[in-house]
């Protein structure tokens, strides 16, 4: 009955997207492509923090995975669109996978800067293995329009459809997911980790299923921008990127896939309109560039103090729907601080 | 089961909803074709142009490494063509010029570009800065057929008629300049070692190539790569210092040629230093040998630093005050741009605007993107440039030349007769002793 319920709206959103890239034109079917990919990337991330309860601020490496993955077997084996994904996903899921079991161990803010690590080191190897990576200057990607479309198909619209039949198909699984046994055991070692153990869950496997299912979902995401850009380069991966999808996740609500699409809506569109607010107002080239930043971490500042449920929690109370959430998105994570710090109160 | 189907639905919802947000954000543009007409009315006969602008767009590092100095050629480039507006503009119709900041980010340039091209709707890309950033959207400048015209960089690969149509280099490139200054370390320094610093990307490759071709591989004794993203080049100077290396050629960006001179001084290292143009500016060198030995708590005197620095150049060289182009170009600066310093980045922003209105003028009244390719393709009068350009149907490079010069007490002092090369490995270089034509008294190129 879920599956199908999701399914149905998966399809009737689909419609309409289709419809809607007719209308809109190039650039918003490329920034509609990019939205779409930001979605999938964030969606796990919001289902890894808000669900299972550990937090990455690295999902930036796991994009990059999938992104470069995308690139090479694309550059190399010439494999067909669809493959190319399936492969991203694999490939990161492999990876997050190993991060998961390393990580295993580690709550709160260790496991964040275990990531945090990752997020930083990991696009230096593009530099390190330059004639494999390309390093800085990055690969190039190039992905045509399929036959069937005809030649004058624009090539932005048929990148939009692909990326938002990504993005629809990852928020059905992981929509399942959230209401799944899977789901609830990841909610219930989120709550209580101990209490979990005790009641039979290996907390473990679930911590790193977790993880893999994310970067999955980040390495889908990864290869979907490189080839909505066309580009796959280390500038593409900086720390700033995985702040933003934390940030996006943490926007739009922690947990909550609705929550994803908002916080991925704000983090491709504000950008920009902060800076053709700020040219227009007569700052230099070099200031408006540096104000969408800037905004964003007021933003952030403001949402997590005012709005903590982020921007979806604030439609359910709008709708009337506020369901008891996962409290304040930080309090969740603080509950896995490690628990043998208490134990021992001695002499100080 | 309320709370579960606002659940389901809601995130499938919101992706519709955020579509249809960004539809209502956007504003649809719509280009008028029509056939370029000859006669007095100014047709829209293009995407970007109306019967009273013509709209171009650009990528600029306007912040980033690569910002001192190349921030100010995308402004010099408006000064010029803000002259040409106020002088009749191109066949009446004004100039507008869209550069957006990609931070020498190739993924910020996508972006960027996507933005111009299919958003803004500009006629042409002009003058994009950048190996690695216009690498990542040439391809999709040739597939969307929008002239790429000038890009600003040198690299090799911007001469590909038969792939990239669209696309035409404009300063000297990487390649010939190695060449040049390979000849010149030969003829200058036989017998000392050489070594090689250079960005590590087609940029710093090209000029490597040159180099190799002039100079003998036995005398290049160290080969040290930098990435533009990392600024602690302390083990590739101390590389360059334990091979011995007596003369060093360097490849860089200007932020990364003070980097070097500044690791070299702290190791006590005093190579002599051959630097390409890209990188070479006296001025901007200055000014950031300062202000990074700032950032470490020491003083230095930026021109005792730069003295003695070789390098080569394709513009009137700044301190000859008796070329027509500087005077042209004093008096636009003046008017215009007085908050800069006049040095080699504005020069070369004026020179490439220069080529630009040239190349607008030869294609025609009611212009269609086709003839602004096909004006180019037809070949260009050199302008302000010291050696003849390259373009041709089949030869997409810029200028083919340059002279040698020092930098004394930061100004640079030409040495010899202007040599001109092709980018074939053992091509031949000559002098070129022909005059430079003078600058065009109105300062507008002649139709």
């Amino acid at each position: 009955m879920t599956l199908a319920k999701h399914l149905g709206i998966a399809l009737i959103a689909g419609v309409v997207l289709l419809l809607l890239s007719y209308k809109i034109g190039t650039y918003r079917d490329y920034q509609l492509a990019e939205l779409a990919a930001y979605v999938v990337a964030v969606a796990g991330l919001t289902v890894l923090i808000g669900i299972s309860g550990q937090i990455s601020i690295g999902h930036g490496a796991f994009m990059a995975i999938g992104a470069y993955a995308a690139a090479l077997l694309l550059m190399h084996l010439h494999w067909p669109l669809e493959l190319l994904i399936i492969a991203a996903a694999v490939v990161a899921a492999a990876a997050g996978g190993i991060v998961g079991i390393a990580a295993a161990r580690l709550r709160g803010p260790y496991l964040a800067g275990a990531t945090l690590m990752l997020a930083v080191a990991l696009p230096s190897v593009a530099d390190r293995y330059q004639g494999v990576f390309g390093g800085d200057q990055g690969l190039n990607i190039n992905v045509s329009v399929p036959g069937f479309l005809g030649a004058a198909f624009p090539l932005t619209q048929w990148l939009a459809w692909v990326c938002c039949a990504a993005a629809l198909i990852t928020l059905v699984l992981l929509a399942n997911l959230g209401r799944s046994r899977i789901g609830r055991s990841w909610r219930a070692v989120r709550d209580d980790e101990v209490a979990a153990s005790l009641a039979g869950l290996n907390v473990a496997r679930l911590q790193v299923l977790a993880f893999v299912i994310s970067s999955a979902c980040a390495g889908v995401g990864g290869a979907l921008l490189a080839i909505v850009t066309a580009n796959v380069a280390p500038g593409a991966f900086t720390l700033t990127l995985s702040i933003g999808l934390l940030t996006a996740a943490v926007i739009g609500g922690l947990g909550s896939l609705a929550g994803a699409v908002w916080g991925s809506l704000l983090f491709v569109l504000v950008p920009g309109f902060l800076t053709n607010l700020a040219s227009s107002h007569g700052l230099s080239g070099a200031a408006s560039s540096s104000v969408p930043i800037a905004a964003y971490g007021l933003v952030l500042i403001v949402v997590m103090l005012a709005f903590p449920s982020g921007i979806q929690g604030a439609v359910r109370r709008l709708l009337g729907t506020a369901a008891p959430t996962v409290g304040t998105p930080l309090s969740a994570l603080r509950r896995q601080a490690p628990a043998r710090d208490t134990k021992e109160k001695g002499t100080t | 089961m309320k709370r579960l189907r606002t659940m389901t639905f809601a995130p499938v919802a919101g992706l519709a909803a955020a579509a249809m947000l960004i539809s209502a954000c956007g504003s649809s543009s719509s280009s008028s074709g029509g056939g370029g007409s000859s006669g007095s009315a100014l047709t829209a006969s293009a995407p970007g142009i109306t019967s009273s602008t013509i709209t171009i767009g650009s990528h600029q590092p306007l912040t980033g490494i690569a910002a001192p100095g190349y921030d100010e050629i995308a402004p010099s480039s408006n000064a010029y063509f803000q002259y040409v507006n106020a002088h009749g503009g191109i066949y009446g119709r004004k100039i507008v010029y869209k550069y957006l900041n990609d931070q020498y980010n190739p993924s910020m340039t996508s972006t960027v570009v996507r933005q111009l091209v299919l958003k803004d709707n500009v006629f042409a890309i002009f003058n994009g800065l950048g190996t690695p950033t216009h690498l990542a959207v040439a391809p999709f400048l040739n597939s969307e057929k929008v002239p790429d015209v000038f890009v600003a960089s040198g690299c090799e690969c911007w001469d590909a008629p038969s792939t990239w149509p669209y696309t035409f280099g404009w300063q000297l490139d990487y390649v010939r300049e190695g060449k040049i200054l390979g000849q010149y370390i030969k003829q200058h320094f036989a017998g000392k070692k050489v070594g090689y610093f250079y960005q590590n990307d087609e940029f710093g490759q090209d000029g490597v190539k040159g180099l190799n071709d002039e100079i003998p591989a036995k005398q290049v004794v160290a080969k040290a790569a930098y990435d533009a993203t990392n600024t602690a080049i302390g083990p590739l100077v101390a590389k360059l210092k334990a091979a011995g290396a007596q003369v060093v050629v360097s490849f860089s960006v200007p932020a990364f040629t003070a980097l070097l001179k500044l690791n070299a001084l702290g190791l006590s290292y005093n190579p002599q230093l051959v630097v390409s143009d890209v990188g070479s500016d006296a001025i901007t060198l200055a000014g950031l040998l300062q202000s990074f030995a700032k950032q470490s708590h020491k003083t230095v005197n930026g021109n005792q630093l730069t003295q003695g620095i070789i390098t080569d150049g394709y513009l009137p060289a700044l301190g000859d005050t008796s070329s027509t182009w500087n005077q042209l170009f004093t008096k636009i600066h003046t008017q215009y741009l007085s908050k800069l310093p006049f040095d080699g980045n504005v020069e070369y922003g004026m020179a490439v605007g220069y080529a630009f209105v040239q190349a607008m003028l030869k294609a025609g009244r009611n212009p269609t993107r086709q003839d602004l390719v096909n004006a180019i393709n037809g070949g260009l009068g050199q302008g302000p440039l010291v050696a003849p350009y390259a373009y041709s149907a089949t030869n997409h490079n810029g200028v083919t030349g340059a002279y040698m010069g020092i930098i004394e007490n930061g100004v640079l002092k030409p040495q010899g007769s202007v040599l001109v090369t092709d980018t074939t490995a053992g091509g031949a270089i000559t002098a070129d002793t022909a005059p430079q034509p003078a600058a065009p008294t109105s300062g507008i190129p002649p139709k």
